[in-house]
């Protein structure tokens, strides 16, 4: 490492920095706060500011916010017509409550799968403990999109699964699973496990095993044990893993689009058929700011749960 | 929760986990045309992938991407983090603290479609960025995965003994100098796992790619749901493959690094 220091690259870039006057704290703070400024906040008055015109055949397909008027006065035009819109199409509707619903099953089914992996590894010895968590990551690490293809190959009805249970003679005709909501809350869950096992696995390795012992020695069964200590104290570890994988789940577009049928109704989905095929900009910008507000809510809804814990 | 229910639950959950995967490598190697029937062992698809010049382009375009985004990305990741854990309180540290994580959790499409529309205004009114393609599918990518790198970055940067930095200073180092000869070296391998991060997360995404690329520029995996969509297909599950054997080496090769900086620290 020490070479490393010593080594040209590092310092000449060290006296370059310093030699523009670098050393400045505030032009430190100015890159990522310029960067983000720009390129993540900025586009959200851009998006809150279309959502408010109107969809024209021009370019750029929407009206200006500010226009000459005939008399040469400045006009400004922001209508809340496409919000009406959502509110009165039944179709914006129900797929933002069909969006919830999805996202809310996938995430009792992650829950259910995730904690008993969880509660494993945490109580796994050393050496094992490592690989097992290495393996629930693994997958994470592979193209979310070749996963969610894995599931086409596996769920078809001349798929693995049809095949193998024709072949055991279990069924005689092919299961539709493809194109169901049933194959989307698989893909939701697969693609998300991790994000619920990692923090209910972070939460229980800190759960103090004198707890159990106590509950055991007072003659508490394993099961009575599990559900008056273990679960409440999980607690915060179930609900941040839930929040990881309800949040991303609301917005999801590949998975829906990849797995699920012509019904299955999600939002991401209604969102990029508004952008691509219909090519209505200003309403696909009124869809991102309500989905905006659904995923924020559940956001400061736990940050608001943290901040009382860190209270109590 | 003992007895045989927590194996078994365990079993089927790892089973759930890699199923897929390993049945998509195996059919890669599947002479048959039918992606999900056996026709004997072959390396066709491989030679098919290797002749698709679609699929090679757009693989180019993507490397290119994932490697500018990853610079960009631990660049601003860092400077983020460093800012964040070093510098005390200064006016904008709530804004600077919810724009960096908030990336994590916001959802592609609507990430995707404002980033759009900021190019599309932008151009309008600057002039800049002309068009779209290479240059704001970076730009997109260094954002979101900036926030990945500066959450790695962070937790090195706490855990670091600070004492290091105090004692340079306490030698008569410049800031400039502490963070160039004490700090960077010490989180260098938390980096380049950031770095990895970002590459893979750059390679992997499609729906924000899809808002900001432009005509010639499809990424890889833009072209890859182009043809998923249409059905199975074996040529996508051999590159597949080659993609998973690349993240593991990767893998395992930022896996190895953060565990020897864990010792070391």
């Amino acid at each position: 490492m020490n070479a490393l220091t010593r080594s040209a690259p590092w310092r000449g870039t060290a006296w370059v920095f310093g030699k523009l006057g670098f050393s400045g704290r505030s032009l430190v703070i100015a890159i990522p706060m310029l960067w983000l400024g720009v390129f993540f906040l900025a586009p959200f008055f851009v998006l809150g500011r279309i959502s408010l015109a109107e969809a024209i055949i021009a370019r750029p397909p929407f009206t200006p916010l500010f226009d000459r008027a005939p008399d040469g006065s400045l006009e400004i035009f922001a209508s809340l017509e496409n919000y009406r819109f959502l509110l009165e199409d039944a179709l914006y509707r129900n797929a933002y409550l069909s969006s919830i619903r999805v996202a809310l099953v996938s995430t009792i089914f992650a829950l259910l799968i995730g904690y008993p992996i969880a509660y494993y590894i945490a109580r796994a010895p050393e050496p094992k403990r490592s690989i097992l968590l290495l393996m629930v990551i693994l997958p994470f690490w592979t193209s979310f999109l070749l996963r969610v293809y894995a599931w086409m190959g596996f769920l078809r009805s001349n798929g693995v699964i049809n095949n193998m249970l024709l072949s055991m003679g279990v069924i005689d005709s092919p299961i539709q699973m493809m194109q169901t909501d049933f194959a989307v809350y698989i893909g939701i869950v697969y693609t998300y496990l991790p994000f619920m096992i990692l923090p209910l696995y972070a939460n229980l390795t800190k759960l103090d095993g004198a707890l159990l012992e106590a509950s055991s020695d007072l003659g508490a069964s394993p099961m009575v044990t599990f559900f008056t200590i273990t679960l409440p104290l999980s607690l915060p570890g179930i609900v941040a893993g839930s929040m990881l994988v309800f949040i991303p789940a609301i917005g999801e577009y590949v998975i829906p689009a990849l797995l699920g049928g012509p019904d299955t109704l999600m939002i991401g989905r209604v969102l990029w058929d508004e952008f691509f095929s219909s090519r209505d900009w200003p309403v696909a910008s009124a869809v991102a700011i309500v989905m905006l507000v659904l995923v924020v809510a559940p956001i400061m809804w736990l940050q608001s749960v943290q901040n009382r814990r860190g209270m109590d | 929760m003992r007895g045989w229910f927590l194996p078994l639950a365990v079993a089927f959950g790892f089973i759930f986990l890699y199923a897929p995967i390993i049945s998509l490598v195996v059919f890669s190697f599947n002479e048959s045309r039918l992606v999900t029937v056996w026709g004997g062992f072959s390396t066709r698809w491989y030679g098919e992938l290797l002749r698709d010049r679609q699929i090679l382009g757009s693989a180019w375009i993507s490397l290119q991407v994932a490697f500018w985004s990853a610079n960009l990305a631990v660049i601003v990741g860092t400077l983020g983090a460093f800012v964040l854990t070093r510098f005390g309180r200064f006016a904008g540290r709530l804004l600077l603290t919810g724009m960096i994580t908030a990336p994590l959790v916001m959802p592609e499409v609507i990430t995707g479609l404002s980033l759009l529309l900021l190019f599309v205004s932008m151009e309008l009114t600057l002039g800049w960025p002309a068009g779209r393609g290479l240059i704001t599918i970076i730009i997109a990518h260094t954002t979101f995965c900036a926030a990945f790198v500066a959450v790695i970055a962070q937790t090195r940067l706490r855990q670091m003994d600070e004492s290091l930095e105090e004692a340079a200073r306490d030698l008569g180092a410049g800031p400039v100098r502490v963070f160039f000869d004490i700090t960077l070296p010490v989180i260098t391998p938390a980096l380049v796992a950031g770095w990895l991060l970002a590459f893979t997360l750059s390679l992997d995404d499609l729906v924000i790619a899809s808002f900001v690329s432009g005509p010639g520029a499809s990424t890889l995996p833009m072209v890859i749901f182009s043809k998923v969509r249409l059905g199975v297909s074996p040529d996508v599950n051999a590159l597949a493959t080659i993609i998973i054997g690349f993240v593991l080496v990767a893998v395992i090769i930022a896996g190895w690094l953060l565990r020897r900086t864990a010792r070391r620290m």
